[in-house]
């Protein structure tokens, strides 16, 4: 990590990505509802349209298929598009797209085809906007050959890696999280990139690893700070990029601590926490483990609205805490 | 010699040797799926396919209006596209062999041909799969200062999907260079358009996104040439997209599990007498481009690079198990 002791927000690291990459490459540009004058529903475009204008940051029509669809296309003809999806939940209305074109294209048509783009959404609840504006649906294109999928945790990395996206050939979807956008961090101000499919261990411990994505790598870290006050020492492991998933980092970590529990905040069934899972379970660290793999995850349930209730439907700090202790105390 | 508008006007615009072709391009595309009909037959092509036999003038007429560094997005009927694009049959009939010398190494078959490097940015498995992506090609091609041109090709079923709505309303309000050509072929599988659709032309609907919209004679090349060009030149200008409706008809049924039991064996007769490639070839007779000895002699070049593409596919390397992770990224 470059030096710096400037700080941003992680919703300024993420539009200095797009800032430098604008001023950088000509074939970049933004394109997504209300990203213009508005700049973005969560501020995040905020001041570009003024500094490159309305040819290159584009305010489109609520129209989520042809916004995945438009970029597709300009990407396969040689540009890199960062298109904007107000909320992950409208990802819906952009699947056909993503799933079925973006994601095949190279392969069915023998690799001679590239599609350089980046598909960037909010996800996550906590915002008490109910089940229709606080999903995390990163897993089901995790599951999907040809995406790249991709959550930052922190500011740093949100800029690093959001370059890196960018400049990557792969069409990426880049999962940002509505309630990281305001926390801040040391981010240097020259270009740099994160690379794509590279874990980070975000802090080092001996008893056990934990394995978080997003916003849980924060509520991960904060519980890992407060355990340490009991002599538990958590080794936290932040994937950075779903897929391709880094997962060596995790499995030598295993092997160290001989527990391990994955952290997400999306519903724990069919969750990427199985994967994470079902790979440390295959590989040499099941030899080391000394409990069973456990996942704490959102319920399966809609977000629900009320604000103890929506609370209630993801993993809190607390939660984290009593769980990473019960497995490191060997209740399990 | 009398001539219809249409094939005068053309006849006034384009050189002989590029009407020959025209016709040659037709018959490739009738022999071609003949070919790949009876080679399903014999087992020696699997999966499925979707023939547009029938549909030829409606393929060749817009493509030849097109430069060839424009872009086309093809269908799931996209044979005629991509031999109307340019494409090499030797590499088409290999990927239909699933060779890995075909156009998409055996990772596509008939239903993803495409031709990236010709401008064919494929045939789609999605019925209007096309249709998002038209935006975007026309707007990258327009950001890199090319003056190159989308041509969206999808049929009377897609035109009643989401995305075509969606589509045509950011081309038209963006002014970008896309050519939206419906081939209505009558029928959405087994879904006849007049039930499936509100109005009577799908041509109609150009008027919710203001721009031009037309309909024309799809088995008649002169009349879809003309149109195609109208609209390339209008895109190609600046002026934004149209919509061109081709009226036509498949022979065949929609795949190859198709029964056929939602349209009579008269209909099909019926449209079988408007042969698009019948059509075109009596009118290069009447104007003496060519006699009936050099028409066959076309009508037979063209068998004969058929017959030399199954020979070439046949030869042909299957693609080394080896390699079947190549191509998912980057």
């Amino acid at each position: 990590m470059p030096e710096t002791t400037r700080e941003l927000s992680y919703a300024q690291a993420v539009r200095e990505a797009l800032r430098q990459a604008l001023a950088s490459d000509p074939n970049v540009f933004l394109l997504g509802e209300d990203i213009g004058v508005y700049g973005g529903a969560f501020g995040v475009t905020d001041g570009l349209l003024e500094e490159f204008g309305a040819e290159r940051v584009r305010d489109t029509p609520l129209s989520e298929a042809v916004i995945a669809g438009t970029a597709i296309g300009a990407a396969v003809v040689g540009m890199r598009p960062v298109a904007e999806i107000q909320f992950m939940d409208f990802i819906t209305l952009s699947m056909e797209t993503l799933v079925l074109q973006a994601a095949k294209m190279r392969y069915m048509f023998g690799g001679k085809a590239r599609v350089p783009m980046v598909l960037r959404t909010p996800a996550g609840s906590g915002t008490g906007a109910a089940a229709q504006h606080s999903e995390s649906l990163e897993a089901w294109f995790v599951h999907v050959p040809g995406l790249k999928v991709v959550m930052p945790a922190s500011p740093y990395d949100a800029k690093g890696l959001l370059l890196a996206a960018i400049y990557d050939d792969n069409p990426v979807i880049f999962v940002e999280h509505k309630l990281l956008y305001k926390t801040k961090g040391a981010v240097p101000e020259e270009p740099y990139q994160v690379p794509l499919g590279k874990s980070e261990v975000k802090r080092a411990g001996k008893d056990l690893t934990l394995v978080a994505t997003s916003i849980m790598v924060q509520r991960s870290l904060e519980a890992a700070e407060a355990l340490s006050q009991e002599g538990i020492e958590i080794e936290v492991i932040d994937p950075r990029t779903l897929k391709p998933l880094d997962i060596e980092p995790i499995i030598r970590s295993v092997c160290k601590t001989g527990k391990a529990l994955v952290v997400h905040e999306a519903p724990i069934t069919g969750g990427f926490g199985g994967e994470v899972a079902a790979q440390i379970a295959a590989s040499e660290a099941f030899d080391y483990l000394d409990a069973p793999i456990r996942r704490l995850a959102g319920l399966d349930v809609p977000i629900p609205y009320n604000r103890e209730l929506e609370r209630r439907a993801t993993p809190q700090v607390e939660d984290i805490i009593r769980e990473a202790r019960l497995l490191a105390q060997g209740a399990y | 010699m009398t001539l219809d508008i249409h094939s005068a006007r053309m006849l006034e615009e384009l050189e002989p040797p590029i009407l020959l072709d025209a016709l040659k391009k037709m018959y490739l595309i009738r022999y071609f799926e003949e070919k790949a009909e009876e080679l399903y037959a014999l087992g020696k092509i699997h999966g499925t396919m979707h023939l547009s036999i029938g549909q030829e003038a409606s393929a060749v007429g817009s493509c030849l209006a097109l430069q060839p560094k424009d872009y086309i997005l093809s269908t799931h009927r996209g044979h005629g596209h991509c031999i109307a694009k340019g494409a090499d049959l030797n590499l088409m009939m290999a990927e239909f062999f699933g060779k890995a010398v075909g156009y998409c190494r055996g990772r596509g078959g008939s239903m993803h041909i495409a031709d990236v490097d010709g401008g064919n940015l494929g045939a789609n498995g999605v019925v209007g799969g096309g249709l998002p992506l038209a935006p975007g090609v026309a707007l990258g091609l327009k950001m890199k200062g090319l003056p190159l041109v989308c041509m969206c090709f999808f049929g009377d079923g897609a035109s009643v999907e989401g995305a075509f709505h969606e589509s045509l309303n950011l081309a038209a309000v963006w002014k970008l260079p896309v050519v939206y050509v419906c081939e209505n072929n009558q029928y959405a599988m087994s879904m006849p358009v007049t039930k499936g659709s509100a109005v009577e032309r799908i041509s109609q609907k150009a008027s919710a996104y203001d721009m031009p919209g037309i309909t024309v004679d799809g088995n008649d090349l002169p009349a879809v040439y003309l149109a195609a060009k109208e609209a390339v030149e209008r895109a190609r200008s600046g002026g934004g997209p149209s919509l061109i409706e081709c009226l036509t008809y498949r022979w065949r049924g929609h795949s190859k599990s198709d029964r056929q039991r939602y349209r009579t064996k008269e209909e099909v007769k019926e449209w079988q007498a408007r042969d698009p490639i019948v059509r075109f070839r009596a009118m290069l007779d009447r104007a003496r481009l060519a006699n009936p000895a050099e028409l066959d002699q076309i009508s037979e070049q063209a068998r004969q690079i058929i017959e030399g593409a199954v020979k070439f596919a046949e030869s042909a390397d299957d693609p080394d198990p080896a390699t079947i992770m190549d191509g998912v990224y980057a």
